[in-house]
């Protein structure tokens, strides 16, 4: 360690004895006083917000820095792409809407924060986010005791509405998504897969949940599960854990991760010289994974919340208007959180006030809402039920295969 | 800032009055007192209208990462050991009180609500769990502090950075969290390892953590550090982190005081892992054992000053807030925030007060000294 400090300094220098106890308390003072302070100063400057009488104001805490940013930034650019429509259309009971959106880094601390902010200094009327569970699980106590509903465009674990009848989200859980996965590898004409082997990310509370909920599905379907390996989130090799699952014949591998791990697992996969086809979930739905894995993720299914290429209409008027407002084409999350506001501002508009019981029965009873990601309906755990859309690499580009109905 | 007197090199020339244990418990009992007053007056008059509750929360904030920031700067402030580990500390205090105050909740009170106000019995609960905690982290930081009796610099930081990494892989693969009605049919299956959430984190805790109790431990933390650095073992602390052969050579038990050195700021980072772990809109993850959130908290001793105890709570306090001032910066509020840090390194390598206090700085008039130092001095002395 570099030692800058002038030697013979032991301590500060003339300071008598009783330094010691008036110091403490002193000290103690200043530690108390002075964040006081810093607030009083905050309160000055920081502006009303609030959604005053010719607006309304939506809250949104996203990841827009750190190593989820993509998802946050996507999010964010869809429901900006839905606020702008309502606006254009006269806006919620002849309101404006307006939106705040708040970085959290990917950070929980920032992520409670972020939604403290929001419900009880900016007084926004509902909030959406976050894409990662335990940043949604972070702020959702403090929604649900302010009496504000949270919409939650894109976290699948169950946990997350479970916190309390204001948390809702507009996408299917990780259990749906499994058995869609499951149901797909038994029955799509060219896996009728009977062995499959899982290789998961021990660090994501996002694959391991799947990994279970899959494994179940797999087996009720009469499938049987062969081999269940781990990595790591960041691994670079993963060679062991391949040549494992290899030795033990499956007929489709399973990978519940995200998909700059995929690429990296697909790359080897075809370096190992395993035939076997990938399957994925959510999480692959990325415009980087083709870029990633290249010519080895050929082929290879995910499930996901809606396709590039659903013929309906009012997808593809969404892909375009999207393009032209933010200049690239639309991922998963970006739907999602378009879906998510426009969901909560019809809510509003039906409940007529902007009390958060009120949205929330509103938001409770959502039925066959035409989505840009499926019809949606909330149901009695203030999941989203929806169908889930089995998607394949050709040639690079997410090509649509079917559709797996919720049981 | 006054030059030191030539005279007297060190402070204290004559020998420290002899006070006996009680005189020195009575001496370290006002403060925590008035502490606790303050810490209650905070409490009960904070006001309640609209976004208050946002300024409760980082004020929250502020007092937690004053708890993290003070106790580490006691190892690489006062110790000169490079410790990258801090976090880990932080989330065994954690993840212990989170055991005792869920599941503890669950079997007295069959939920895990909130089970009175801010001193009734689940706080009471909260507060023995923060120290079981705190103890827990104390074992662990004995155990940390070992290598640090071989290792130094770059060496030790890796050693404890590493001590961090494993903690935080251990915690992802435990066991999801049982529920209320889970619990009754439970097996060893679900308690090996501990049920506390794997990857997704530790959720559903009470919200035991207020403003009072955490600035109880705010000025138990404060008093604590104080009176160590005038005490022969803070002595001893800032002897080894000079020049820790000739601390060796002057008859300073190196080992025993590096070792301390670490149990004693252990024990105050489980304690703040307590609060952590309880406190609204957080949710306890792995990932808070790892090397990102050790380093939030170094740079707040680094940008405190070395040994300061007033450098590294103003440090603490500033980059605690810093971030909620520039959130209206959007996405570039890192950025700016990072200049702001390099700024500050620039203008002050040393740290905001180097090695000094704030009241270093005070006005010459303020302190009665020079008259009247030497006289009591020698009365001291000779009593």
């Amino acid at each position: 360690m570099p030692r800058h400090v002038p030697s013979a300094s032991f301590c500060v220098p003339d300071q008598p004895d009783w330094c010691s106890q008036v110091g403490a308390a002193r000290m103690f003072s200043f530690g108390v006083f002075f964040p006081m302070g810093c607030l009083f100063a905050s309160l000055l400057i920081g502006c009303g917000g609030g959604s005053s009488g010719d607006e309304i104001c939506l809250g949104h805490y996203a990841s827009l820095t750190g190593a989820q940013a993509t998802f946050g930034r996507s999010t964010d650019n869809g429901i900006l792409l839905a606020i702008e429509e309502i606006n254009a259309a006269g806006g919620v009971n002849g309101k404006k809407v307006r939106l705040i959106t708040y970085d959290d880094k990917g950070d929980a601390r920032e992520a409670g924060t972020a939604a403290t902010r929001l419900v009880t200094r900016d007084g926004v009327v509902a909030v959406l986010g976050e894409v990662a569970t335990s940043l949604s699980l972070a702020a959702a106590p403090v929604c649900q005791e302010n009496g504000i509903p949270m919409v939650s465009p894109s976290s699948t674990n169950t946990k997350v509405t479970q916190v309390g009848d204001k948390i809702f989200r507009v996408c299917f859980i990780d259990p749906f998504q499994a058995y869609a996965c499951a149901k797909f590898a038994r029955e799509h004409e060219a896996l009728k897969a009977n062995k499959a082997a899982i290789l998961y990310d021990q660090a994501s509370g996002y694959s391991v949940g799947l990994r279970e909920e899959f494994a179940k599905s797999f087996a009720k379907l009469g499938g049987t599960i062969v081999s269940e390996q781990a990595y790591t989130e960041g691994d670079q090799d993963f060679s062991a854990q391949l040549t494992a699952i290899r030795a033990s014949e499956p007929d489709v591998i399973f990978i519940p991760g995200y998909y700059t791990d995929v690429g990296n697992i697909a790359i080897q996969t075809q370096k190992l010289g395993i035939a076997t086809p990938l399957l994925g979930a959510d999480g692959w739905d990325s415009s980087k994974l083709a870029g990633i894995a290249g010519k080895a993720i050929e082929g290879a299914y995910y499930s996901n919340h809606y396709s590039q290429q659903d013929p309906d209409p009012a997808v593809q008027s969404f892909i375009s208007k999207y393009k032209a407002k933010h200049g690239e084409t639309p991922d998963a999350l970006a739907a999602l959180g378009y879906d998510a506001a426009r969901i909560v501002c019809l809510a509003i508009g039906q409940a007529g006030s902007t009390k958060g019981d009120d949205i929330a029965a509103k938001l409770a009873s959502t039925k066959g809402f035409p989505g840009v990601t499926g019809k949606i309906s909330i149901d009695a755990d203030r999941n989203a039920v929806k169908p889930a859309m089995m998607i394949q690499m050709k040639d690079g580009i997410p090509t649509y295969v079917t559709t797996i109905q919720p049981e | 800032m006054r030059k030191p007197n030539p005279d007297t090199p060190f402070d204290s020339p004559t020998p420290p009055r002899e006070r006996g244990l009680l005189g020195t418990l009575a001496n370290s009992a006002w403060p925590i007192l008035l502490g606790i007053a303050l810490a209650a007056a905070l409490h009960y008059f904070w006001p309640l209208g609209p976004g208050w509750l946002y300024y409760k929360k980082v004020v929250l904030d502020v007092g937690i990462a004053i708890i993290l920031a003070v106790s580490l700067n006691i190892v690489n402030g006062m110790t000169g050991q490079f410790s990258l580990g801090h976090a880990a500390f932080l989330a065994i205090g954690g993840y212990t009180s989170g055991i005792v105050t869920y599941y503890g909740s669950i079997l007295l009170w069959k939920s895990t609500d909130l089970h009175g106000g801010v001193l009734g019995p689940g706080a009471w609960l909260f507060v023995f769990a923060c120290l079981l905690g705190a103890l827990v982290a104390t074992a662990a930081g004995y155990v940390v502090g070992l290598p640090s009796l071989r290792l130094r610099g770059d060496y030790l930081a890796i050693v404890t950075l590493g001590f961090g990494e494993i903690l935080r892989v251990v915690l992802q693969q435990t066991n999801p969290i049982l529920s209320p009605d889970q619990l009754d049919s439970s097996s060893l299956k679900n308690w090996l390892p501990p049920p506390v959430g794997g990857a997704v984190g530790f959720n559903g805790l009470p919200t035991y953590t207020t403003l009072f109790w955490v600035y109880v431990f705010v000025a138990l933390m404060l008093v604590v550090a104080f009176r160590l650095k005038r005490s022969s073992l803070g002595r001893a602390m800032i002897s080894v982190r000079e020049d820790e052969f000739a601390a060796q050579a002057m008859g300073v038990h190196v080992a025993r005081v590096k070792v301390m050195a670490f149990m004693i700021a252990a024990f105050f980072a489980g304690l703040a892992g307590g609060l952590f772990a309880h406190e609204s809109g957080l949710i306890l993850r792995p990932l808070d054992a790892g090397f990102l959130r050790s380093l939030d908290y170094v740079i707040m001793t680094v940008l405190g000053g070395r040994g300061s105890i007033s450098g590294v709570v103003l440090a603490a306090t500033l980059l605690t807030v810093l971030p909620e001032y520039l959130r209206d910066f959007d996405q570039y509020r890192l950025i700016v925030y990072s200049l702001l840090l390099i700024g500050m390194m620039l203008l002050r390598p040393q740290g905001l007060f180097g090695i000094h206090e704030i009241w270093d700085w005070r006005p010459r008039w303020f302190t009665r000294k020079p008259q009247t130092r030497s006289p009591s001095n020698e009365k001291r002395g000779a009593a």
